[in-house]
C-alpha cells in the first residue's frame, strides 16, 4: 500500500515535470517491490526514479540544444553517430531502460511462445543453452553495459553485449539488429542486493523475464521488411 | 614516505594483493566499512587473482605489473589481461590516494604547482570533481603530471595514465561499486567527500618526487 502510494506520487511528479518535454518515462505497470526477491524494491525505485529519470531529463535538454525536438528515439539512435556523446549516452539510456521495464514481470517463470521457442532451440540447441550463452556474454562484459538477444537483418537470433548505454539499434553498433531482450549489467542494476556477484543477479533475473513480451517482439521483428 | 604495498605491486607474477594502508573502518563515514570490505576484499582481490590466472603461459610471466599494463594497452589479444592488470594497479593507487582525515588545501611546492596549473585550489577542486563526475559509466578520475603542469583526466573502465605516458598523482574510482552502497546514484556526493575529506596529499607529493 505504502509502495503503491509512493509509486503514484512519483508518476504524478514525473508527469508534471515533463509536460513540455519531448520524452517521458512510461509508468511502471508493477510496483517497485513486485520483482522481489530477485530484484529488490530499493534497487527498482532508484533505478527507475533516479537513473532512468536522469537519462530522460538530460536527453530532453540535449535534443533541445541540438534542435532535434521532433525526432523519435529510434530516429535519434539510428543516426547517433552524427550527434554528440550526451545525446548518445542519454538517448541510449532512455531507450534501454524503457525497454528493460517492459521485459520484466512479476508473473514468475513465463515461457516463450511457440515461434520464439523453436527459434531458440534451433539457434542455441535448447533454452538452457541459450541462457548459459547469454549469461556468459553478460558476465564477461567488462564495466558498465548491456547484454542483448537480437533479431539480425537476416532474421536470425544472436547474442551480444554493448558498453555503457550503447545498443544494437545505433547506426555505428558493431552488430546491428532489433533487440528483443536486454539485461542491464551496470552495477547500479544489482549492487545493493548482489554486490560483486553479478552472476547471482544474472541467474536470478530469468525468474522475472516477461517471455510473452519478448515473444511478441520476436514475431514483430521477423515480420518486418 | 613510501606508499603501502609498494613491494607487492613492484614484484613479478604471481602478484600478491597489496595491503590496505588503513583499517576497513578508517574512512567512515565518507566510505563505509561495508563498501571497503567488498571493494578491497572482493573486487581488488579478484583483479589480482584473475591477472595471475591470465598471465600463465604468456610472455609476461617475468614482467612487472606496470610493464604488463604498458605492453597490453590497446592490444585486442590481451584486452582481458590489460583490464585485470590495470585494475590491480589502479586500486593499489586509489587506496594510497586516500587517508583518514585527509583532504583540504595542500602545502608548499604542491600548492605552488597547483596554483600555477589551475589558478587556485578552488579551481582544482572544480576541475577534478567535474572530470571525475562526468566520466560516463565505469572509470576513473585522475590528477596527473604532464611536463611541468598538473592536469585532470578521466579514463574508461580499467584504462589509466600509464598507458598514455602521463604521470599519475592521485586517483578517484568512479565505478559504481566504489560508492553505490553508500551513495547510490549520487556520484557527485562521493567525489566531493573524497576531495574534501580523504585525499592523501603525502601520496601526491611522493608521486611528484619519483617523477621529477
Amino acid at each position: 500500500m505504502k509502495t503503491n502510494l509512493i509509486l503514484f506520487t512519483v508518476i504524478i511528479a514525473i508527469t508534471i515535470q515533463n509536460l513540455n518535454a519531448q520524452f517521458t518515462q512510461d509508468s511502471l505497470v508493477y510496483s517497485f517491490d513486485a520483482l522481489e526477491p530477485y530484484i529488490d524494491a530499493q534497487t527498482m525505485e532508484i533505478h527507475y526514479t533516479k537513473h532512468h529519470a536522469g537519462y530522460v531529463k538530460n536527453l530532453n535538454k540535449a535534443i533541445e540544444e541540438a534542435n532535434l525536438l521532433n525526432k523519435s528515439i529510434d530516429h535519434i539512435l539510428k543516426n547517433v553517430s552524427k550527434y554528440n556523446s550526451t545525446i548518445r549516452n542519454n538517448g541510449g539510456g532512455h531507450y534501454n531502460h524503457a525497454l528493460f521495464w517492459q521485459l520484466l514481470t512479476p508473473m514468475k517463470n513465463t515461457k516463450p511462445l511457440e515461434k520464439l521457442s523453436k527459434a531458440i532451440d534451433s539457434t542455441f540447441g535448447s533454452m538452457q543453452n541459450f541462457k548459459k550463452q547469454f549469461n556468459q556474454e553478460a558476465s564477461s562484459r567488462f564495466g558498465s553495459g548491456w547484454a542483448w538477444l537480437i533479431v539480425t537483418p537476416q532474421k536470425k537470433l544472436a547474442i551480444l553485449s554493448t558498453p555503457n548505454q550503447d545498443n544494437p539499434v545505433m547506426d555505428d553498433a558493431p552488430v546491428k539488429g532489433i533487440p528483443i531482450l536486454g539485461i542491464d549489467v551496470w552495477e547500479h542494476a544489482y549492487y545493493l542486493k548482489y554486490q560483486n556477484k553479478r552472476n547471482d543477479y544474472l541467474d536470478a533475473i530469468w525468474n522475472v523475464i516477461n517471455w510473452e513480451d519478448v515473444s511478441t517482439r520476436y514475431e514483430s521483428a521477423i515480420s518486418q521488411k | 614516505m613510501q606508499p603501502a604495498g609498494l613491494n607487492e605491486i613492484s614484484q613479478t607474477a604471481p602478484f600478491k594483493l597489496p595491503p590496505l594502508p588503513f583499517n576497513h573502518d578508517a574512512l567512515a563515514p565518507h566510505i563505509s566499512e561495508k563498501t571497503l570490505s567488498f571493494h578491497y576484499d572482493k573486487h581488488h582481490k579478484k583483479y589480482i587473482d584473475t591477472t595471475n590466472e591470465l598471465i600463465k603461459g604468456t610472455e609476461f610471466e617475468g614482467s612487472k605489473l606496470d610493464e604488463i599494463i604498458r605492453s597490453t594497452a590497446n592490444n585486442d589479444k590481451y584486452q582481458k589481461l590489460f583490464n585485470n592488470a590495470a585494475q590491480s594497479w589502479n586500486h593499489w593507487f586509489f587506496w594510497n590516494s586516500l587517508k583518514k582525515d585527509g583532504g583540504g588545501i595542500p602545502k608548499g611546492n604542491l600548492l605552488d604547482l597547483m596554483n600555477s596549473s589551475f589558478g587556485s585550489y578552488d579551481q582544482f577542486v572544480k576541475e577534478f570533481a567535474d572530470s571525475s563526475i562526468s566520466q560516463f559509466g565505469s572509470g576513473w578520475g585522475w590528477l596527473v603530471r604532464d611536463a611541468d603542469k598538473l592536469k585532470v583526466v578521466k579514463t574508461q573502465n580499467a584504462d589509466n595514465p600509464l598507458s598514455h605516458n602521463l604521470k599519475p598523482v592521485l586517483a578517484i574510482d568512479v565505478w559504481e561499486h566504489a560508492y553505490y552502497l553508500d551513495y547510490q546514484n549520487k556520484r557527485n556526493e562521493f567525489v566531493f567527500e573524497i576531495i574534501n575529506n580523504l585525499i592523501n596529499w603525502d601520496f601526491a607529493e611522493y608521486n611528484l618526487s619519483i617523477n621529477p
